[in-house]
């Protein structure tokens, strides 16, 4: 289409000022009114919300202990040639000893010793250790045979790699974990075998939540063609029953599925008692991978219907009808006419449970047992058991990663304009 | 024309009730021959569309037997019926292009390419959207007008012998609306196809039917081609519900051959064309349309005075509001013509009518 400033110029208001110009003034109080509506929620959001993510984030590459605890030994450890084989001159080691006794005094060599440990084990005793004699040490004698005689791993040149290879104040370590690869002697290498976990659990975090999706697409599209195509009075009603759910606790009904799903439960007992299945045969469908699909497509489901009945109410019910008079079957009809039109609810509906169900935690924690966990139950570990925050952050950050490159993927072949709510 | 002709659609006895309780059809009987314009008039809920959805498969017919070119159609799906039809809102496809609208039909027929392409443009061109820059269009990049064409001809692309329309020109405004009336009457003539057209707009049933069903509390109150409908209505509903019409009340006094000498209840005593009034002693309505009255014109037959209550200029004539008979909504559509004198409000004058133009109906 032809753009009519192209050809004449910015068009002038009655002032003389271009008339762009003009309307942005005129609606800048406008615009500004809006902005101080939605003020306190954005500043609660910013404070509350978005500042402790940012934080959490930064800490997945953060890595200022190392430097700060030991800063006169990260600088003399600049000279000192890791691949060597050797350890480091006594200027090192008299460095060394200096920040020791400044962190023993400031009671920072065990947290630095919890660091170190992520990536050599056996650094953090090796630091206890040292900082408990290392107030004894002869100032002038050989630092380095005293040191190795508290501990002989200051004698192996992999300790001092290790603290060589983390002494900057940022640090690539965490994310290498969350990926099971280290950084080793000769750069970034993978885990050995029974190390690695984290990367097995994303696939899985991902492959379960696509098969949630599907099942709750699956089971959810009829009933929400049910409610949208019944007259409004019953459609209420049952809608009423599709939002009950939610007026219970989220704890409560993954209870009830604990209830129902173990071997001595409801439907165990029903399937023994008609005789499907054998006594002594009875099926394990939870505390594996059964138990966390089946609980959360329960849970989910509701997150499903919603948005396709917002979407489907909206399709007339004359276009079935007028497909049906040019000759189509009910099928036809269906398949070629309605299902076309209720794509835009497909779509929100099972971006809202995918991404519901790749962070869950709940749920999977409850009835996963241990082949039915996600991702986010190592990260809830992380923060709060182990205490391994980096690791968490990291992880937090793929995981963040991994749905937003998924939700431009859906972008660039579904569009996300063809979503729609209702 | 043979009998299957003549009876093309046929409504035998036909009832619908939808709650088990009361009737929205009562026992419909209606033949529509092929080739015919018929057009169900009637205002909502008086089970017009009720029965257009029967014939067209989407209600199911609680009592009686439809059937289409002597065949009963009742167990017939609606897709296998052949029957085209325009829905109110045009129901085009929104997600699929014009053309891909007007191949679907001739698509689910496996048809082949070629032939779907080639019957999809005479289709276009028949409605006037022959332009290549329409068929790649979505319904929505289209105006009302143009909507409405491609429902029109996605209804006729596959040739049906029978197009079913449910007020399809509601949603265009008035010159629109006038235009797309004389473009689906020329349509139907040029075709020859069969048309059942549901309205409530009277005037776009008097302009485009053969015949027209008048519809009202689920029974037909007349069939009739549209003059005969105009000029002949046989009851007080009819009359009332198509063009303008004074209603006088009174009771029959007297009867003989075709004229009824009624009493008004204004006290004043006048012939009628007896139509659909009982007998002596039965209350009846007049009905008298507002251009066949005449003014200061000895020579009427039937002579009553009028008081000018209102006068309102409408160019091509005046339409003047009077006091008759102890009515005061009586009106009269003088010509403007030179011949006639101007009224004046207040003024009383002497009024009349044929008595063949007063008809003596049921009192409703």
């Amino acid at each position: 289409m032809a753009n009519g400033d192209s050809v004449s110029g910015p068009i002038l208001a009655a002032d003389g000022r271009p008339l762009r110009q003009s309307l942005a003034r005129a609606l800048r109080l406008q615009k500004l009114r809006a902005l101080m509506l939605i003020a306190p929620l954005l500043i609660f959001i910013l404070v509350t919300f978005a500042a402790p993510i940012a934080d959490m984030l930064f800490r997945s590459v953060e890595n200022a202990i190392v430097p700060n605890t030991l800063p006169l030994t990260v600088a003399a450890l600049e000279d000192w040639d890791d691949a060597s084989g050797q350890p480091p001159g006594e200027k090192v080691f008299a460095a060394l000893r200096q920040d020791l006794l400044a962190a023993v005094a400031a009671k920072a060599h065990t947290k630095l010793g919890s660091r170190l440990n992520y990536e050599q084990t056996g650094v953090a005793s090796l630091l206890r250790k040292t900082g408990r004699r290392v107030k004894r040490m002869e100032e002038d004698g050989d630092l380095a045979a005293q040191f190795a005689k508290i501990h002989k791993s200051w004698a192996d040149p992999e300790t001092w790699a290790t603290i060589k290879r983390f002494s900057s104040a940022y640090t690539s370590g965490y994310f290498l974990n969350a990926v099971d690869a280290k950084l080793g002697a000769t750069g970034i290498e993978a885990r050995p075998e029974n190390e690695r976990i984290y990367i097995f659990l994303f696939e899985r975090t991902l492959l379960l939540s696509v098969v949630i999706t599907v099942a709750c697409l699956l089971i959810g599209y009829p009933v929400a063609f049910l409610l949208a195509t019944l007259p409004m009075r019953t459609s209420n009603m049952l809608m009423i029953l599709v939002l009950l759910p939610f007026w219970t606790s989220l704890l409560v009904r993954t209870s009830a599925w604990k209830v129902l799903l173990q071997q001595q439960g409801v439907i165990n007992d029903t399937l023994v008692f008609i005789g499907l299945v054998a006594d002594d045969g009875r099926l394990a469908m939870i505390n594996n991978q059964t138990g966390t699909i089946i609980a959360m497509t329960h849970i989910l489901l509701p997150f499903m219907i919603l948005p396709l009945y917002s979407v489907m109410r909206t399709i007339p019910p004359s276009y079935m009808r007028a497909a049906k008079s040019l000759g189509a079957t009910d099928w036809t009809a269906f398949w070629r006419v309605y299902f076309p039109q209720s794509v835009p609810g497909i779509g929100a509906g099972s971006i809202l449970v995918f991404i519901l169900a790749i962070g869950y935690y709940i749920t999977p924690e409850l009835v996963g047992g241990t082949s039915g966990t996600f991702i986010s139950n190592r990260i809830a570990y992380h923060i709060s058991s182990s205490l391994n925050w980096g690791l968490a952050a990291a992880l937090g950050v793929i995981l963040l990663v991994v749905v937003l490159v998924l939700y431009w993927l859906y972008d660039r072949i579904v569009g996300i304009d063809n979503v729609k709510l209702g | 024309m043979t009998d299957r002709d003549r009876a093309f659609v046929a409504f035998d006895g036909v009832q619908k009730s939808y709650d088990g309780e009361t009737l929205v059809v009562k026992n419909l009987n209606l033949e529509i021959a092929r080739g015919e314009f018929l057009t169900m008039l009637g205002p909502s809920g008086s089970g017009k569309t009720t029965c257009l959805m029967m014939l067209a498969g989407f209600e199911v017919a609680t009592h009686g037997q439809i059937s289409l070119g002597g065949r009963p159609i009742n167990n017939i799906p609606p897709h296998k019926r052949g029957i085209g039809m325009v829905f109110q809102n045009y129901a085009l496809f929104p997600h699929m292009t014009v053309a891909e609208n007007l191949a679907f039909p001739l698509q689910v027929r496996r048809m082949s390419r070629t032939e779907v392409q080639e019957k999809v443009q005479r289709a276009l061109d028949m409605v006037q959207m022959g332009g290549t820059e329409f068929a790649g269009r979505r319904p929505a990049q289209l105006s009302g007008g143009q909507q409405q064409r491609v429902a029109l001809a996605r209804a006729l692309v596959f040739e049906p012998d029978l197009v079913l329309m449910d007020e399809p020109l509601g949603a265009l405004d008035k010159q629109l609306r006038e235009h797309m009336q004389y473009e689906i009457k020329h349509l139907h003539e040029r075709l020859g196809v069969t048309v059942v057209y549901v309205t409530h707009d009277q005037s776009e049933a008097l302009t485009m039917s053969d015949r027209i069903a008048v519809f009202n509390d689920g029974v037909i109150q007349q069939l009739a081609t549209p003059e005969d409908l105009y000029e002949r209505p046989e009851n007080a509903f009819v009359a009332q519900f198509i063009g303008e019409n004074n209603k006088l009340d009174g009771m029959v006094t007297a009867f003989a051959d075709k004229e009824a000498r009624v009493h008004l209840d204004g006290a004043e005593e006048i012939g009628a064309l007896a139509v659909n009034c009982q007998g002596v002693g039965f209350r009846t309505m007049l009905s008298i349309r507002p251009e066949r009255v005449l003014i200061a014109e000895p020579s009427a037959p039937n002579q009553l005075q009028g008081r000018v209550v209102e006068l309102i200029y409408l160019g091509d004539h005046i339409r003047c509001r009077m006091e008759v008979a102890g009515r005061d909504d009586f009106i009269v559509k003088i010509p403007n013509s030179a011949k006639h004198s101007m009224l004046r409000v207040g003024e009383t004058t002497p009024i009349g009518w044929l008595t063949n133009d007063c008809r003596a109906l049921d009192a409703a």
